[in-house]
């Protein structure tokens, strides 16, 4: 578990150790199974995060490996985050520490609800993922740095990565207006017009 | 363009008889349509014109907007039920799980503070959220409907575009009634041909997933069109678009036509009168014209579908219940790894049939197939016959008025005979939030949607996703079965 603050304001790197978990289409069900979803504020999600995954064969999975705790970044492959669109899985895995997330694809769903949080998803070619798993499962404790600026991913033995984040997320998250509530409400004389002309809501 | 297998063919025109079509697709106009403003990063303000609520995705959006000292902009375009934690079989107050009593007194108390309108237990119009609107003519076509639940693209079987979302765009529906989207491209899946009898748009759905993959749409909506959709019911075109997400497409539809209109025109909150003449010309006029442009397009033939059945854990790994377990050779090489896993979490063998599997659960319900049609399909099979010995089955309508209709029918005398329980509305075992859910290695015949690990409800238990009709036949043969073989002379009713 994390002392880390939340992601606030302009996101331009996120630094520290990562933590890969491996397989292709991990859903969100297998993130924070349906049970936890019981609740009304999402406080409490940190300790469930992968709960089934992980009582399944204890202390295997990468989220209880030594090396893992503390970690800030999530590695993962394809189309992570499929399936439930329930945010209890970005927010568990923010609760437990993930600021950022490194994978081949993410599912739309959850790509967004990270975006939401302040967490940037960034995709990398399937060779260069599984480089990078390689690297981390030679050396599970490297020191690992994810710029939004250069889009570039470094370790502190020299290795790098590139990274690719889509250019409308990337720029939220730099300027700080990844949260889109506020950007939202700042167009209300336009949505009242929209309001004014749509035929569904004015008698056709 | 590739047809089901892969295969390139020359692009065909849509050919709908739609008088006022103008070019391009519905998607594309309706996005348009909705448009508030383009925000800075290239996303678009869309407004929502239909925004869906329920008691597990929302408290948070609501706390949320409270520490932001924000109201509720359009408070009577947003509508909300109890669907996910609601019990089954009693649903007398307070529940017995005082986590779930909490929630839905949460949900209460915030539409009372916002003044929304609530379709609660026992007002007649409480059900599963995408099976309520649609019901109640809230879903219409051309809009934009939003719900904090990933089987929101059920409601695109009107023509709408409707998606998932998460509790934060919850909070900015709420508070905007907009949301920050960016715009996905479009992929028209044609579909030639005639389903058989005994196939059911759950077949159809879960064999297109099966040849495009769970992430094949992802970045698309899917546009459903050609013959065998146009033949659909609106219940049956609501299962496909239910599951565009289980393929990676976080929205699907079908364009409106005259079937649509039917089955809105006087629903409550349907157009009525002169109103009504004018909504089916604008509705008419949405609809993908002739020269829509798609930026893929797949096609298959409805008549070379069989009853699907998933023998693994994603909705992808599906197979004909004539066919057997894809073995490793068979699988293509990137889907090797979700394979082996898959064999190992169910035990099941590849190139064993999967016809014959034994199953410990039947349950019929879901916002993907509790419908009154799926009820009465199932209803078709399990007539005059009797669930095995040791086979738990049972059915949960979809909502109030689905149990409501099927009552009048005899629907639930006929489930009893047969050794079915008939239960109350709701989500149910399909993601098991409620007390109905799988214990131990327990394996399912399912209508609901998912058949990730765990997910109805025990870590270790197994589903196998299939029509209701399906579900029926192996409630019967306590295996799964081959339902055209309980079906001889069954006229194309459901078609």
């Amino acid at each position: 578990m994390t002392k880390t603050p939340f992601p606030t304001g302009p996101i331009t790197a996120v630094r520290g150790r990562a933590v890969v978990v491996s397989g292709d289409d991990i859903d969100t069900d297998r993130i924070i199974p349906a049970r936890f979803l019981k609740c009304i504020t999402f406080e409490g999600l940190a300790d469930q995060v992968f709960a089934d995954d992980r009582a399944e064969r204890p202390g295997c999975h990468p989220f209880d490996q030594p090396a893992a705790q503390g970690a800030s970044l999530l590695v993962v492959n394809r189309n992570f985050g499929c399936g439930s669109s329930r945010e209890h899985a970005p927010q568990a895995l923010m609760r437990w520490g993930i600021r950022a997330v490194v994978g081949e694809s993410f599912a739309e769903i959850f790509y967004g609800n990270c975006l939401a949080l302040g967490i940037p998803c960034f995709t990398a070619s399937h060779d260069g993922v599984l480089n990078l798993q390689a690297a981390l499962a030679a050396n599970p404790t490297l020191a690992l740095e994810v710029d939004l600026d250069s889009l570039l991913l470094n370790a502190s033995d020299g290795q790098g990565w590139e990274l690719v984040l889509q250019p409308g997320p990337r720029q939220m998250l730099l300027s700080g207006a990844w949260d889109a509530t506020s950007e939202l409400l700042a167009h209300g004389a336009q949505l009242d017009r929209l309001v004014a002309a749509l035929p569904y809501l004015n008698g056709f | 363009m590739r047809d089901g297998s892969g295969k390139r063919r020359p692009r065909l025109r849509f050919s709908a008889a739609s008088a006022a079509v103008s070019s391009g697709t519905l998607y594309d106009k309706v996005w348009d349509l909705h448009q508030v403003a383009q925000l800075p990063g290239g996303s678009s303000q869309l407004f929502i014109g239909l925004h869906l609520i329920h008691e597990v995705t929302s408290p948070q959006a609501f706390a949320g907007l409270k520490d932001l000292g924000l109201s509720v902009r359009h408070p009577e375009r947003t509508v909300a039920t109890v669907d996910h934690i609601v019990p089954t079989t009693s649903q007398a107050r307070p529940f017995a799980d005082p986590l779930a009593e909490q929630m839905l007194a949460t949900l209460e108390a915030n539409c009372a503070e916002h003044g929304i309108t609530l379709h609660g237990l026992g007002s007649g119009r409480q059900g599963i959220v995408h099976v309520i609107a649609p019901e109640l003519g809230l879903t219409q076509p051309g809009m934009t409907v939003a719900c904090g639940d990933s089987h929101t693209s059920t409601h695109g079987a009107f023509g709408a575009i409707a998606f998932g979302i998460g509790t934060s765009q919850v909070r900015d529906v709420l508070a905007s009634q907009s949301l920050s989207m960016g715009k996905l491209k479009v992929r028209r899946i044609w579909v030639d041909g005639q389903l058989q009898s005994g196939v059911y748009a759950k077949d159809l759905v879960l064999h297109v997933i099966r040849t495009l993959g769970v992430k094949g749409g992802v970045g698309f909506a899917y546009e459903f069109a050609g013959p065998a959709i146009e033949a659909l019911s609106m219940e049956e075109r609501m299962t496909l678009c239910n599951m565009a997400i289980e393929g990676g497409a976080r929205c699907g539809y079908v364009n409106p036509d005259q079937i649509t209109y039917d089955d809105l025109k006087g629903r409550p909150f349907a157009p009525a009168g002169a109103a009504w003449d004018r909504a089916v010309a604008w509705w008419s006029s949405l609809a993908s014209g002739p020269d829509a442009v798609f930026d893929d397009e797949v096609r298959f033939d409805a008549a070379n579908i069989a009853p699907t059945v998933t023998w693994g854990i994603t909705p992808g790994q599906g197979i004909g219940v004539d066919e057997a377990i894809p073995t490793l050779e068979q699988t293509h090489p990137d889907e090797r790894p979700l394979a082996q896993e898959a064999y190992q979490y169910m035990d099941l063998q590849p190139g064993q049939p999967i016809a014959g599997t034994p199953v410990d659960v039947c349950f019929i319900g879901s916002c993907t197939n509790g419908r009154l049609s799926d009820l009465q399909a199932a209803a078709a099979v399990a007539k005059g016959r009797q669930v095995a010995p040791g086979i738990k089955a049972f059915v949960v309508p979809g909502s109030e008025q689905v149990a409501a209709a099927a009552e009048a029918e005899g629907l639930d005398r006929l489930f009893l005979a047969a050794g079915f329980e008939w239960r109350e509305p709701g989500c149910s075992m399909c993601l098991a939030m409620n007390p109905d859910r799988l214990e131990g290695r327990q394996i399912s015949a399912s209508s609901s949607n998912r058949n990730f690990k765990g997910r109805q409800g025990s870590a270790t238990g197994r589903t196998l996703l299939m029509s209701p009709a399906m579900v029926a036949a192996a409630a019967i043969a306590g295996k799964v079965s081959d339902v055209r073989q309980l079906l001889p002379t069954m006229p194309c009713q459901q078609r």
